[in-house]
C-alpha cells in the first residue's frame, strides 16, 4: 500500500498516511484530486479506480470516507477488508467510533493504524492482537499521569 | 470501553481542536491557529523549563495544526526531547511528530538516532516497538544507514518478542525497499525463510510480506521459502472455520495471511518437488470448489475475503498457465462473477479474465463470454467498469470474433465518456489492421473512427490507414472510392479531409472512369473543403492538387488558377505561400515526363511496428499490448500487416526506391518537392545524383513524411566528414559480450537486417545496407517497458587493431529513452582494410534506477564489402588456377545444420555478397561464387565453391582469395551458414 486517506463528505482530511517517500506539495496535490474523484462518484459505483498507475480502493462508512493507493499487483478486495478491519479496531477501541472521535483523538487513530498496518504491509491481523497493544500503552499512560502534576492551561 | 477520556488529560488540546471546529470562517480559523503558535513559540522560548506533559501537549497541538495543512517551522526539537522521556506517552507523541513532520536537518538527525538507538537496546519491547515504527514510518536514507544492519539481528533473534519481530520484518521491508543496497544480506536470510513456519500467525504475516520483496531481488537464496509456504497455506486452507480463533476473518481462515502466501508463490515457477507441487495444486482446488458452496455468513466481509483469496488463486493459476484444468476452471469462475450483483466483483472479473485471454489454454473458454462483456460495455453504470470489458474486447479478440468486436466498440464510441475515448479509438484501429482478412473492412473501420470521433483520432491512427493503403495495391480503389463518398457528407472532420485530400492525390485516378467521380469533381469537393482546414491540412491540399496535374491534365488550368489566385501566392502563411509558387511553377515549366517522375505515386513504405501500437503502449503500459504480441495465441496468423509485429523483425528488403546510401542514381522521392527550397527545385529534380537537397527546415509536409519513413538518406560523404564522432571507450571499460553473441552474429551473415537482440527491456533492431567500402546501419532500439530508460548510451567499440581496419561513426542519441518507445542510431561504417573481428557494440542505462550493461558483436562482418563479379568459367578457372598457393585457398569439410535445400542455399550465397556463376562447374548440384571484398586500402579478390552432398547431409566449402586471412575467415563465416 503506498497511502491511506480518511476524509469526509465534506473534503475535510481526518487522517493521512504515507508509506512512499513524498514532498509535503506532492501530498497535498495527491490528497486533493482523490478527495475530489472519490467524491464525485455515485454510491453504486465500485470501490475500485485506476488512477495514475496505482489503484485506488475506497469505502465510506457514515460521513468518512477510507481510501487507500495500491500497487497495480496487490488485491483489491482483501484492501477492502483492511479498511473494514481499521474501523473494527477504531470502533472497538473508541465504542461505537464517529468521526469526532478521530478528530479529537487523532494521535490514537495513528497508533492504532502503526499496530495494525506497517510500512504499507499488514503486521497483525488479530484484533485482541492490536487492542492489547495499544490497551498496555493506556495503562502506561494511566500510571504515567497519575504521578505527573495535573495542569492547567 | 470507552476509552475517550482514559487516561487522557490533554484538555487544553480539546479546546483548542473544538475551538478551530467553531471558526465560522478560514480567516478566524488562521487566526485562532496564529494565536496558538505565538502561544507555543513563547512557551517553547521561556524561561521556565517546561514539563514533560506540557511538552507533549503543544507538540501535540503543533501536529494538529500541520495535519491541517499549515506549515510548522519548529517544534521539532521538543519533539526529539520527548523521544528520550521515559514516560512512554510522552515518547509515542514524540515519535508521532517525529513520523509526521520528518526534517532533514542533519543535527536533528542524529539526535533522533541516537534516541532511536536508546529504545532499540532497551530490551523493552514497547519501547523497541515505537523505535521500529518509527524507522518504518520515516524509511530515510539516513536512517537506513544508521539501523539497516541492526535490524535483521533483532528480528532473528531467539529472545525477541512477537511484536518486536513483527515491526523488525516490516521495518526491513521499508528499509529495503527505500535503499536495498544498505540491507546486507548473510546468514540471517535463511533464519527469515524459518519464521514461515513460525506459531505466531501475526509474524508469519508480517515475515511473508518481507520474504515477497527479498525473494524478487534474490530467488536462489529464498528458495526453500516455497515448501515452507505450500505447507502453510496448506494448513490454513483445510482448516475449519474457527481453527484459527481471532486470526479467522468473517469465517474466512487468515485472509490476510493466504493471500501474502499466494503472492509469495508468484515470485517462483511451479515448484519442482511433485509432492510439493501436488499439495499446491490440492489447495488451488480447495479454494476453487470452495467458491461453489454456500456462503458461511450474508456479510459482505465474508464474500470479499473469501473472494480475495479466490482471486489470488487465480493470479497464481495464471501465473503457472501450465494447467489446463486449472485455467478453465478459473475462467468458468470468473464467468459466473461476471453478472454478479456486486459491482466490485463485475470489475474484478473483467480485470482478471483480461489476463486469461492471454493464456492459450483458456483463451477460448474466454471467448464464450463475448456476448456477456459486450452487454457489459453497453450497460454498466459505472465508467471504470465499462473500461475494463472494453479492454477484455480487446484481449480476447482474434480473427474468430474480430468484425463483432471491433463494430460493438465503434458503437460504444459514439457514447463513450471523453475520458477514454482516445484508447478506444486506438484499440479499434489495431484491432482492425491485426485482424482484417479484407481490406475494404479496415478501411470502412478507420474511415468510420474518424467520422465517430474524429477529435480522437490522432495522427498515428490516420498516418497508419495511408501507409496501408499505399502498400496494398488491392484496396487502393476500394479507399479512393468509400473516401470520395465521405467527403460528400456536409460536415467531415478534418481528419477525413487529411485522409481524403491523400488518398485522390495518389490514388483518384483509380476511381476517375466514373463520371460522378470524375477529376474536375474530385477536385471541386475537396477544394470546397479547403477554407475551413488548418494551416497543415491546406498544405497537405496543395500536394493534392500538384499531383491531380500530373493525374489528370485536364484539370491543370483550374488547378494553376486556385494556386495562381492571391490568396494563396500571397498566402500570410509562408508555408502555404511556398507551396504555391513552386507548385505553380513546376506544373508550368515541367515537361510532361518531369512531372510524372517527380509526382510519381509514393512508393510502398518499409513494414515497421505499427505506430499505433507504440502509442496505446505508452499510454497503457507494456501489458497494454499484450494481446496482440502474444503470437503463441495465434500462430496461424499469417502476418498479412507486419505491421504490428515488434519492430523491425518484419522489415522488408528495402524496395530500390529507398535506397538507403543515396548512392544509386535514384530520383529523390516524389514528394521531396515540397521539402525543397524554392529556388533549388528544379535543380533537384534534374540532378541525377544524391544531390543536397537543401530545405527550408522541416515544413508540415516534411514532418508528416518523417513519420512514415525512415529519415531521408543523407549525402554519406557529408555523414562521413562528421567532426565529431562518438568517444569510443576503451575496450577495458565494457563488458566482454554476451555468450550468445556470436549466435546473434552468425545470424546476420547473409542477411542485413532483423533483430539483433531481445531480452526483456530491450530489443535491437537492425538494418542496414552496403555499398563498395561504405556502409550506413541504422539501429533500432526499442524500450519494451513502461519505465523511461535513463543515461541511455550505445556506444561501438574497436577490440585491437580494428580501429585502422574499420571506421565507425556513431551519431548520439537521446540518453533518455521513454517506455515504449523506439530510437534509432546510424552508423557510418567504413571498410579500410580486411578484417577478421567485428567491431562491439556496448549499450548501457539505468532502469528503474538499476545500471545495466550489454555487450554485443556489431553485424558487420567483413563479406559485407563483397562486390559480386559476373565472369565466364573460363576466366573463373583461370583465376582459380592462379591462386594456387596453399595458404591462399581455405577448405572445410563439415556437416548441414539445416535442410540441403538448393533455394535457400542460393539465396545464403546471395546474401553473403558474392555473385552466384551458373554453368561453370561441370557438376550442377554445386555453386560456384565470385566476388571482390572492397576496402579502401585495397580489394581482395575471392572465389567460391561449395559442394554439397546430400546422401551425406555434408558440405565441402572451398575459398581461394589473394590474402590468406582472408580466405580462412570467410570460410569460417560461410560454413556455419548451412
Amino acid at each position: 500500500m503506498q497511502f491511506m486517506l480518511l476524509f469526509s463528505r465534506q473534503g475535510k482530511l481526518r487522517l493521512q498516511k504515507w508509506y512512499v517517500p513524498l514532498s509535503d506539495k506532492e501530498k497535498k496535490k495527491i490528497t486533493r484530486e482523490l478527495v475530489q474523484t472519490v467524491l464525485a462518484r455515485k454510491p453504486k459505483m465500485c470501490s475500485f479506480l485506476e488512477w495514475r498507475d496505482l489503484k485506488i480502493v475506497y469505502k465510506r462508512y457514515a460521513s468518512l470516507y477510507f481510501c487507500c493507493a495500491i500497487e497495480d499487483q496487490d488485491n483489491e478486495l482483501i484492501t477492502l477488508e483492511i479498511i473494514h478491519r481499521y474501523v473494527e479496531l477504531l470502533d472497538k477501541y473508541f465504542g461505537s467510533v464517529c468521526e469526532l472521535d478521530i478528530i479529537f483523538n487523532f494521535e490514537k487513530a495513528y497508533f492504532i493504524l502503526d499496530e495494525f498496518l506497517l510500512g504499507g504491509e499488514v503486521q497483525e491481523t488479530s484484533k485482541k492482537n492490536v487492542l492489547k497493544a495499544i490497551e498496555q500503552a493506556d495503562l502506561l499512560q494511566e500510571s504515567g499521569e497519575s504521578r505527573s502534576p495535573i495542569s492547567i492551561l | 470501553m470507552p476509552a475517550v477520556s482514559k487516561g487522557d488529560g490533554m484538555r487544553g488540546l480539546a479546546v483548542f481542536i473544538s475551538d478551530i471546529r467553531n471558526c465560522k470562517s478560514k480567516e478566524a480559523e488562521i487566526k485562532r491557529i496564529n494565536k496558538e503558535l505565538a502561544n507555543i513559540r513563547s512557551k517553547f522560548k521561556g524561561d521556565k523549563a517546561l514539563d514533560g506533559y506540557s511538552k507533549k501537549k503543544y507538540v501535540c497541538k503543533l501536529l494538529f495544526i500541520f495535519l491541517l495543512g499549515h506549515d510548522i517551522d519548529f517544534g521539532h526539537m521538543e519533539a526529539v526531547n520527548l523521544l528520550s522521556s521515559n514516560k512512554y506517552t510522552e515518547k509515542q507523541i514524540g515519535y508521532l511528530f517525529i513520523s509526521v513532520l520528518v526534517n532533514s536537518n542533519s543535527e536533528l538527525i542524529r539526535l533522533i538516532n541516537n534516541a532511536i538507538k536508546n529504545d532499540l537496546a532497551s530490551r523493552n519491547p514497547t519501547f523497541m516497538c515505537l523505535a521500529l515504527h518509527c524507522i518504518a514510518n520515516v524509511g530515510s536514507r539516513e536512517m537506513g544507514e544508521a539501523f539497516a544492519a541492526d535490524i535483521p539481528r533483532i528480528l532473528v533473534a531467539g529472545d525477541s518478542m512477537d511484536s518486536v519481530k513483527q515491526s523488525a520484518a516490516l521495518c526491513l521491508l521499508r528499509l529495503y525497499k527505500a535503499s536495498p543496497d544498505l540491507v546486507p544480506m548473510g546468514e540471517w536470510t535463511a533464519r527469515v525463510v524459518h519464521l514461515l513456519n513460525d506459531q505466531h500467525m501475526g509474524v508469519v504475516t508480517a515475515a511473508v510480506s518481507l520474504i515477497t520483496c527479498l525473494c524478487k531481488k534474490n530467488p536462489d537464496d529464498f528458495k526453500t521459502c516455497i515448501s515452507l509456504a505450500v505447507s502453510r497455506l496448506s494448513r490454513i486452507v483445510s482448516s475449519a472455520s474457527t481453527d484459527l480463533q481471532d486470526y479467522t476473518y468473517y469465517f474466512v481462515p487468515a485472509p490476510w495471511l493466504s493471500v501474502k502466501l499466494l503472492r509469495l508463490l508468484q515470485c517462483y515457477p511451479p515448484p519442482e518437488d511433485a509432492a510439493v507441487k501436488g499439495r499446491l495444486v490440492e489447495c488451488l482446488e480447495t479454494v476453487l470448489n470452495k467458491a461453489q458452496e454456500p456462503p458461511k455468513s450474508k456479510k459482505v466481509q465474508h464474500s470479499n475475503a473469501k473472494n480475495a483469496i479466490l482471486f489470488e488463486t487465480i493470479s497464481l493459476i495464471i501465473h503457472y498457465d501450465s494447467e489446463p484444468n486449472l485455467l478453465v476452471r478459473a475462467c468458468n469462475q470468473l464467468g459466473q462473477f461476471l453478472q454478479h450483483r456486486e459491482t466490485n466483483l463485475r470489475y474484478l472479473a473483467l480485470e482478471s479474465m483480461c489476463t486469461l485471454a492471454s493464456s492459450e489454454f483458456s483463451h477460448e473458454a474466454v471467448k464464450t463470454h463475448i456476448d456477456t462483456v459486450i452487454n457489459a460495455l453497453k450497460t454498466e453504470r459505472d465508467v471504470s467498469v465499462r473500461q475494463r470489458a472494453a479492454d477484455l474486447l480487446y484481449a480476447m479478440c482474434d480473427r474468430s470474433n474480430a468484425k463483432q468486436i471491433v463494430s460493438e466498440m465503434l458503437r460504444y464510441l459514439e457514447t463513450a465518456d471523453y475520458a477514454i475515448r482516445e484508447e478506444i479509438v486506438l484499440k479499434v484501429a489495431i484491432l482492425a489492421e491485426k485482424y482484417a482478412v479484407d481490406y475494404s473492412w479496415y478501411v470502412d473501420t478507420i474511415l468510420n473512427l474518424i467520422r465517430i470521433a474524429g477529435d480522437y483520432v490522432s495522427e498515428e491512427v490516420w498516418y497508419r490507414v495511408l501507409q496501408i493503403v499505399t502498400n496494398r495495391d488491392d484496396v487502393q480503389g476500394y479507399a479512393a472510392k468509400t473516401v470520395f463518398e465521405a467527403l460528400q457528407a456536409p460536415a467531415c472532420h478534418e481528419n477525413m479531409v487529411k485522409v481524403g485530400g491523400y488518398i485522390l492525390g495518389e490514388f483518384g485516378n483509380l476511381i476517375a472512369g466514373d463520371p460522378r467521380s470524375s477529376p474536375p469533381v474530385q477536385f471541386s469537393l475537396l477544394h470546397s473543403k479547403f477554407h475551413l482546414c488548418s494551416v497543415a491540412t491546406r498544405a497537405l491540399l496543395l500536394s493534392t492538387y500538384i499531383k491531380f496535374i500530373n493525374l489528370f491534365p485536364e484539370t491543370k488550368a483550374t488547378i494553376q488558377g486556385v494556386l495562381r489566385a492571391g490568396s494563396q501566392l500571397r498566402n500570410a502563411d509562408v508555408e502555404l505561400q511556398q507551396r504555391a509558387v513552386e507548385y505553380l511553377t513546376l506544373s508550368s515549366v515541367a515537361s510532361t515526363d518531369v512531372l510524372a517522375t517527380v509526382l510519381e505515386e509514393m512508393p510502398p513504405f518499409p513494414e515497421r511496428e505499427s505506430s499505433i501500437l507504440a502509442k496505446l503502449k505508452r499510454k497503457k503500459g507494456p501489458g497494454a499490448g499484450s494481446a496482440l504480441d502474444d503470437g503463441r495465441r495465434d500462430p496461424s496468423s499469417n502476418d498479412i500487416n507486419g505491421g504490428v509485429e515488434p519492430t523491425p523483425s518484419t522489415v522488408s528488403t528495402p524496395s530500390p526506391s529507398a535506397d538507403l546510401l543515396g548512392l544509386r542514381a535514384a530520383p529523390p522521392p516524389a514528394a521531396a518537392p515540397a521539402t525543397s527550397g524554392a529556388g533549388n527545385l528544379l535543380v533537384d529534380v534534374f540532378s541525377d545524383g544524391p544531390a543536397a537537397q537543401p530545405s527550408l527546415g522541416p515544413t508540415p509536409e516534411e514532418a508528416f513524411l518523417s513519420e512514415l519513413e525512415p529519415p531521408a538518406p543523407e549525402s554519406p560523404m557529408a555523414l562521413l566528414a562528421d567532426p565529431a564522432p562518438a568517444a569510443d571507450p576503451g575496450p577495458e571499460d565494457i563488458g566482454p559480450p554476451i555468450p550468445e553473441a556470436d549466435e546473434l552474429l552468425n545470424k546476420f551473415v547473409c542477411k542485413n537486417n532483423g533483430v539483433l537482440f531481445e531480452n526483456q527491456l530491450l530489443q535491437i533492431g537492425v538494418k542496414s545496407e552496403f555499398r563498395q567500402n561504405l556502409g550506413r546501419m541504422y539501429l533500432f532500439y526499442g524500450n519494451k517497458t513502461s519505465v523511461q530508460f535513463q543515461n541511455f548510451s550505445p556506444t561501438v567499440v574497436h577490440p585491437g587493431d580494428l580501429q585502422t581496419q574499420l571506421a565507425v561513426q556513431t551519431k548520439r542519441v537521446a540518453a533518455q529513452v521513454d517506455g515504449g518507445a523506439q530510437v534509432q542510431q546510424v552508423l557510418n561504417i567504413e571498410c579500410l582494410r580486411d578484417f577478421l573481428t567485428p567491431p562491439l557494440l556496448s549499450v548501457r542505462f539505468r532502469y528503474g534506477g538499476a545500471p545495466q550493461s550489454l555487450t554485443l558483436k556489431l553485424p558487420v562482418t567483413i563479406n559485407k564489402f563483397f562486390q559480386p563479379t559476373e565472369m565466364a568459367a573460363q576466366d573463373f578457372f583461370q583465376r582459380w588456377k592462379q591462386l594456387s598457393l596453399p595458404q591462399q585457398e581455405a577448405q572445410k569439410i563439415f556437416k548441414a545444420n539445416h535442410p540441403m535445400d538448393a533455394e535457400v542455399t542460393k539465396a545464403k550465397l546471395l546474401g553473403f555478397g558474392s555473385a552466384l556463376l551458373d554453368n561453370v562447374d561441370p557438376n550442377p548440384e554445386n555453386f560456384v561464387g565470385a566476388g571482390i571484398i572492397q576496402t579502401k586500402a585495397l580489394q581482395v579478390g575471392c572465389l567460391l565453391r561449395l559442394e554439397p552432398n546430400a546422401q551425406a547431409q555434408m558440405y565441402r566449402l572451398t575459398l581461394r582469395t589473394s590474402k590468406e586471412p582472408v580466405s580462412r575467415h570467410l570460410c569460417e563465416l560461410l560454413a556455419q551458414q548451412f
